[in-house]
């Protein structure tokens, strides 16, 4: 058995403790000082030597986004944008899982492989592509570019999610209703759904958090300012006002609060949505 | 079930895949295959996308970029942004994963410890780029803490510098991204059966040979695939540069993709940047194949 009594034990366990001290300095200083800056007036985020806390509390920078239908525009947009793609996700990735994980086919190997391999098409080689295709077709800066653009890089991820959650799931059940003579279809609606809402929490989530995060697409095939989305609607922020710092961090928390929110929350299946794929 | 009923039901089954998969089929073969031949053929046209009726470019294209020093210059920079953040997400992943791992810590502080260490991960590139402007600028607080410290003599423009820029974006680069080597490497460590270590325990091994001759060998799949992963994402890194620096200055901190995102929309050549873009694919592609390799090799 092990003993921890001796002192070169105890020192071991302070090293770690001041070592993890420090880890903890590293991962959450920038994001405290994101959030106190927020709070801060522009002239005191640059005060010599720098405030730690807000000296001068202040929700100002707040009350400019909030207060500014052109800003909370970026919140709808993003929020309209990466809903419809997660339900949209869910629906057609759940309807492949279940044809990945319930049926033996010819091709299933390649189609899977496919599915992997398109994980790491780079954003930047499909864009001029369809920078040309949504011109072409006059959906150029509407929210029907963004959606469907989007979906190509949630679909395989969540496909792989949901199959490998499906897979786990015991077949007897639904195969009991298709030997009761039910469908396939009516399997997967009456048994697989139901049992499978874990699964489709995490593959939502991941989704959500995917177009949450999108920037090039949104950059590129959008134009006006009531079509951006809030990553570029920080980036506005930056050129529209020479560096209002404190709306910039405002932003950025308000901007972040869904990830949090959902990290917080639901924080299993946020990390089994991330780590999936990767980890198995 | 009579012997029709029963054809009819096994066609069913047949079939049925196929309808499933159907509408997945589709989007990907619309919105990602063809695209990928498209830009291939742009990348030999003359005026892709811009008129109507392009002509034949030939390699034109694919020699003007690599006759391009700046091409070689992103490329290089690309190289070194992806390499240093694979190895450090690596290196501080494992770190954190082994500390958080240790029986030495209260299970309580643990938790507390690992919810905030996975912090950088939950926020978006652009605000990560915005947290690291504010900062690293010039009268910021890296800067004035490091003044006090007496470990710089004069204000360091960090994204502003030659010198520095490039450093920069990529230590704002390894912040955001150990958190995933961390979560993977956790779930490996939780993974190693604990017998392995009692058995090397009887045999008196140190700490540093349990770490050498158990851990790392067990966690070697998981290293070797996130590592994969990682390349192949850093690689293809754009906001995070673009509004830290926008791969300046003099062009610095330029990498692939800005140098081909500015091809295509600000010089409007859309034609020489779907050879750059074709050129990124084909190294994505390589990478990618490794990996599926990898992964069915296991």
């Amino acid at each position: 058995m092990r003993k921890r009594h001796t002192p070169k034990d105890r020192l071991i366990t302070v090293a770690l403790h001041i070592a993890l001290a420090a880890g903890l300095f590293f991962a959450a200083f920038p994001i405290y000082w994101m959030l106190s800056s927020s709070f801060k007036s522009n002239t005191e985020i640059f005060a010599l030597p720098p405030t730690i806390l807000p000296k001068a509390f202040t929700l100002e920078a707040y009350a400019a986004i909030l207060g500014d239908p052109v800003k909370l525009r970026f919140f709808f947009n993003s929020y309209f944008v990466a809903g419809t793609v997660t339900v949209l996700t869910v629906l057609i990735a759940l309807l492949a899982a279940y044809g990945f994980s319930r049926f033996n086919f010819r091709g299933k190997g390649s189609l899977n492989t496919l599915i992997i391999s398109t994980q790491t098409i780079p954003p930047i080689t499909l864009l001029i592509p369809f920078f040309g295709l949504v011109v072409s077709y006059g959906i150029f800066d509407t929210y029907l570019a963004l959606i469907l653009t989007y979906l190509v890089f949630t679909l395989p991820y969540a496909i792989l999610l949901m199959t490998g959650y499906l897979n786990t799931l015991p077949r007897d059940l639904d195969e009991a209703v298709a030997v009761d003579g039910g469908t396939s279809w009516t399997a997967l609606w009456r048994v697989v759904v139901p049992i499978s809402l874990p699964g489709i929490v995490a593959t939502s989530v991941y989704t959500f958090l995917l177009c949450w995060n999108e920037f090039l697409f949104a950059l590129t095939l959008t134009k006006s300012t009531s079509m951006r989305t809030v990553p570029i609607g920080i980036q506005l922020l930056m050129g529209q006002h020479a560096f209002e710092w404190n709306q910039m961090m405002a932003m950025s928390v308000l901007g972040s609060l869904p990830l949090l929110f959902i990290y917080l929350v639901a924080q299993r299946y946020f990390l089994a949505g991330m780590t999936a794929g990767s980890v198995k | 079930m009579t012997r029709q009923k029963r054809s009819h039901h096994k066609l069913k089954r047949a079939v049925a895949p196929y309808l499933y998969l159907s509408p997945s089929l589709v989007i990907i073969s619309l919105l990602m295959l063809l695209p990928m031949v498209t830009v291939i053929g742009y990348s030999f046209q003359n005026s892709a996308v811009l008129r109507r009726d392009p002509s034949f470019a030939g390699l034109k294209h694919y020699q003007a970029i690599f006759n391009d020093p700046v091409f070689w210059a992103s490329l290089w920079h690309t190289l070194y942004f992806t390499c240093m953040s694979v190895i450090f997400h690596m290196t501080i992943g494992m770190i954190f994963a082994l500390m958080l791992n240790s029986d030495r810590i209260n299970p309580m502080l643990r938790n507390i410890l690992r919810v905030l260490y996975i912090l950088p991960w939950l926020f978006t590139a652009v605000i990560i780029a915005v947290i690291w402007r504010l900062l690293l600028e010039p009268n910021g607080v890296v800067n004035s803490i490091l003044l006090q410290l007496g470990i710089i003599g004069s204000k360091v423009e960090w994204f502003s510098s030659p010198e520095t820029a490039l450093h920069a974006v990529t230590f704002a680069n390894i912040w955001a991204g150990y958190p995933l080597f961390m979560v993977s490497l956790l779930a490996g460590l939780q993974g190693i059966p604990k017998d392995f270590y009692e058995a090397a325990d009887i045999d008196g091994a140190k700490a540093y040979q349990k770490l050498i001759f158990i851990t790392i060998p067990q966690l070697m799949p998981i290293i070797i695939s996130i590592s994969l992963l990682d390349f192949i994402w850093t690689m293809q890194v754009f906001p995070l540069i673009w509004i830290t620096t926008g791969g300046g200055p003099i062009y610095s901190t330029e990498v692939l993709s800005t140098y081909t995102y500015k091809l295509a929309f600000s010089s409007y050549n859309l034609s020489q940047a779907s050879a750059s873009a074709v050129v990124i694919l084909l190294i994505s592609l390589g990478l990618t194949l490794f990996y599926i390799r990898y992964q069915k090799a296991r």
